[in-house]
């Protein structure tokens, strides 16, 4: 179908302003939150309620036009990057919070609705909403479903998948399907499951149930610093190893902790190898039991310098330097590239090790921090795009960080989403026969393949390039959101 | 077990014999050489469109469709045994689907862990592929997580004989589409589980069992009034107007939780819930059908026919009927389930259904047989198991 046609047929239904098709009017759209993939969509559509996506989407399939969902634009992988010849479609209009059910534990809310929102709307009932990704100040429930994020309490809390109930999905073919239950199991395959974290390539979120869990009465964190990474990695296995869930556990090296330092003035013992901030949530007496336990596996690991918060405040400000580490990385270099793998937490030690001679062979630094609780790993390369060739060197030792991820049993994404940005690497981590059988997943939803043509899941010609997320000069897509 | 080797002609193995073979015969003991065997089978069985009834220990073999198993082959899943890694402080075991659930168990406990999801075993014999492949979870579920919450990654084969590996062994992954929850609950329909890895949970320091008696409406209402407060209760049963609850944790908060809640402390907890779990309660064993309903937690309580136990904080409520006329049961229970945004599953009968679980729609019928089809062409894997569509 012809644009303008396209545009017509749209303009029968929507109002003016919810149907862009002007340069100036697409350029906001032309990339998500990793910025270094930047294209201007065919056409921006902004519908307001559910019955204007089906409709959308109906013209959409009759007339074979691509497809792209996007939530708030804060994805870190380039899920929402437009295509040249598709629809943008933006849920951020359909931002209703639709019901906070206290008794039931459950809110129902549009996709538009941004993570934070719904804690905060059910704290009145004291309850919140439990998977915090670092940007969920901003960030829309409609794009959680679509990454399955997580955040820093996702080990003791789960992800975006254990924390949802119910999703109508609208599919491309304008069919609406209601997966899931507010109530606990649903018979059949799990859709649910398959919709989470699907990047938006399988159906269009229209309305989400997420559960909520009571707000724990206490939280505090210790702060321990260690001479040796091993000693530190070890801490984090004997923390498990006693039984203890940690609300979150992160770890920060050296090269982290001064940068992190000298932008927050956190406090963190500057002679350390590796910073641990474990932190412990819970009743009074929970809080209390675990703490007292963290401390002595903390000593009992040689740690030299153990602190524990005393109060919120004091909470907050150890927290504060941890999250800043992605500013601050931007600080001490004119570009950085960050890595997203995942490992099994026993070969910790043994891939930043692996990491450190990298670093030497590319003569690059590249500073690590991380969720040590999940072995969830962001290594950020520092770089500078102006030396040349620095760029492409960068490209190779993050390829390798993945590869050696993948050999260690682990995953080249944990949270942020393969997008376009991982395309690549899909095919180390996969094999042919498995990346078939994702394509015949999609195609279960969506034949015609029209939904997010060309991401997540990479044709069987297409492994050969690379990509990543680049950060030049500091300059992020939302560089005030938190990335942790 | 049975290998059709022929049309028409099927040698019987004994398979205790054939386990003895396994291991007197260090060359078939290979686990490579079983998979071997199961990737003919189903080539085999695809090839000539041989239905394969998968089976691990046979303790699930009453749940699901009613379907005619002379038709079938039996494809024996109990061969391919062993835990394959297990690091206690990763938190993560992988285990070959085979591997008796009893035995799995037993070594998590050896390190103070276990499955958080309490799977019920429904006899000795049952496997840890039996148990993912039915996703069924214990009392801890609606305070934990299910079965599928659990799963991490799979290996799996379908219906062509591929070897495939999905999810992995760490707690964050979001690469691909999430097939190794999509194979969880899934029936055995899309293919046969190889390895399993589980996120695995450490056992709580003490659990202490409360009971308390009150009536039904009152107890629905203290579950979910208390599911919203940081307690750190892990079960709740209701049945015969009492209220048994399990709380798990630091000794300090369950000390703290039992003041504020009252009751009468049961001695014998474990043992209470492990009846409830391994449905030997007396009360699963009245009657002539069993219905499992999953309804919204707060629904009130649900007048029907015969006898109802209470689980899940209110989300799963149990009922068990006489025979007299299970069809106008069974139109009373699913309508009744429907209006409380659940669903009831014909769990166990003396009465043979081909429609044990609660009907979905067309749309989703549609989105199920283009999964199935695409995962087994040729439609061998527990064919109507599920839904008779897949």
């Amino acid at each position: 179908m012809h644009p303008i046609e396209l545009v017509s047929n749209l303009r029968n239904f929507l109002p003016p302003d919810s149907v862009l098709y002007e340069t100036e009017d697409l350029k906001p759209y032309e990339c998500d939150g990793l910025s270094a993939y930047r294209q201007i969509p065919m056409i921006v559509v902004i519908p307001q309620t559910e019955e204007e996506v089906i409709r959308i989407l109906r013209i959409c399939h009759a007339s074979k036009t691509p497809v792209v969902a996007r939530g708030a634009g804060t994805g870190l992988s380039g899920g929402a990057l437009p295509h040249a010849k598709g629809v943008l479609l933006s849920l951020t209009k359909l931002k209703k919070i639709l019901e906070v059910d206290p008794i039931t534990r459950t809110a129902r809310v549009q996709p538009g609705v941004r993570n934070l929102a719904i804690s905060e709307f059910a704290m009145m009932h004291g309850l919140y909403y439990a998977p915090d990704p670092s940007s969920q100040i901003a960030c829309s429930i409609g794009g959680n479903i679509a990454e399955n994020s997580g955040g820093v309490h996702c080990l003791k809390y789960g992800l975006t998948v254990h924390n949802i109930l119910k999703l109508r999905v609208i599919t491309i073919e304008g069919e609406c399907l209601e997966i899931g239950g507010t109530c606990l199991d649903t018979p059949g395959y799990d859709l649910l499951a398959l919709i989470t974290g699907s990047e938006g390539m399988l159906g269009i979120v229209t309305e989400v149930t997420v559960k909520l869990l009571p707000i724990p009465e206490k939280a505090q964190v210790v702060m321990a610093a260690f001479d040796d990474i091993q000693k530190a990695a070890n801490a984090v296995a004997n923390v498990i190893g006693a039984g203890i869930i940690p609300a979150g556990m992160e770890m920060m090296d050296k090269l982290a902790t001064h940068a992190v330092e000298k932008y927050v003035h956190t406090g963190y013992n500057l002679e350390a190898e590796a910073i641990l901030l474990c932190e412990s949530d819970g009743t009074e007496e929970e809080v209390a039991d675990e703490i007292q336990r963290i401390n002595e596996i903390m000593k009992k690991n040689s740690a030299i310098d153990i602190k524990t918060s005393n109060n919120e405040t004091e909470r907050l400000k150890f927290w504060a330097g941890r999250k800043a580490a992605f500013p601050a990385a931007g600080r001490i270099s004119p570009d950085y590239y960050c890595m997203d793998g995942t490992i099994p937490r026993r070969n910790l030690a043994h891939v930043l090790i692996g990491i450190e001679k990298l670093s030497v062979e590319y003569g690059l630094r590249c500073m690590n921090v991380f969720h040590a609780g999940d072995g969830n790993l962001h290594p950020l390369i520092l770089y500078d795009a102006n030396q040349p060739g620095e760029l492409k060197r960068t490209e190779e030792f993050g390829a390798k960080i993945l590869e050696m991820c993948i050999q260690v049993g682990g995953t080249i994404t944990g949270e942020h989403g393969v997008g376009i940005e991982k395309i690549n690497q899909m095919c180390s981590q996969f094999e042919t026969k498995e990346l078939e059988i994702f394509h015949a997943v999609k195609s279960a939803f969506d034949p015609d393949g029209l939904l997010n043509p060309g991401k997540a899941v990479p044709s069987l010609r297409r492994c050969a390039e690379h990509g990543a997320m680049h950060v030049h000069q500091n300059q992020e897509k939302f560089p005030d959101l938190p990335r942790f | 077990m049975y290998i059709r080797i022929k049309k028409n002609f099927r040698i019987c193995l004994d398979f205790e014999k054939l386990t003895e073979r396994i291991k007197a015969n260090p060359k078939i003991k290979s686990m490579k050489n079983i998979i071997g065997q199961y990737i003919s089978t189903i080539r085999a069985a695809a090839k000539c469109k041989t239905p394969l009834f998968i089976c691990g220990g046979g303790s699930k073999d009453f749940y699901g469709n009613n379907i005619n198993r002379d038709d079938h082959d039996i494809l024996s899943a109990a061969a391919y045994t062993g835990i394959v890694d297990y690091d206690p402080t990763e938190l993560v075991v992988t285990a070959r689907a085979g591997t008796s659930l009893s035995d799995l168990e037993a070594e998590l406990q050896k390190n103070n862990q276990m499955l958080g999801f309490e799977p019920p075993h429904f006899g000795p014999e049952a496997t840890l592929g039996g148990c993912i492949a039915s996703g069924l979870s214990g009392p801890r579920r609606s305070f934990v997580g299910a079965a599928r919450d659990f799963v991490l990654g799979v290996r799996m084969l379908d219906g062509n004989g591929s070897n495939l590996h999905f999810g992995g062994q760490v707690m964050k992954n979001v690469a691909g589409y999430d097939i190794s929850r999509l194979m969880t609950g899934s029936m055995g329909t899309l293919g046969l589980l190889l390895e399993v890895s589980i996120k695995v949970l450490p056992i709580p320091p003490i659990e202490l069992t409360l009971r308390m008696q009150m009536k039904e409406t009152a107890a629905i209402e203290k579950m979910n009034q208390w599911a919203g407060k940081p307690l750190p209760i892990t079960a709740t049963c209701f049945y015969e107007n009492n209220l048994t609850l399990r709380l798990s944790g630091a000794e300090s908060a369950v000390c703290a939780a039992r003041t504020k809640l009252g009751g009468e402390l049961i001695s014998d907890g474990p043992a209470f819930w492990n009846v409830i779990r391994e449905q030997t309660h007396t009360f699963f064993q009245s009657g002539s059908s069993l219905w499992r309903l999953s309804l919204k937690s707060n629904t009130p309580p649900l007048r029907l026919p015969g006898q109802q136990l209470i689980e899940w904080g209110g989300a799963l409520r149990w009922l068990v009927c006489s025979s007299e006329d299970i069809n106008t049961n069974e139109n009373i229970v699913r309508s009744k389930s429907s209006l409380a945004d659940g669903n009831a599953t014909l769990f166990r009968s003396n009465w043979k259904s081909d429609s044990v679980f609660h009907p979905t729609g067309s749309q989703m019928t549609k989105i199920y047989q283009r999964i199935k089809q695409k995962f087994d062409p040729a439609g061998i894997f527990n064919p109507g198991r599920m839904y008779r569509e897949l």
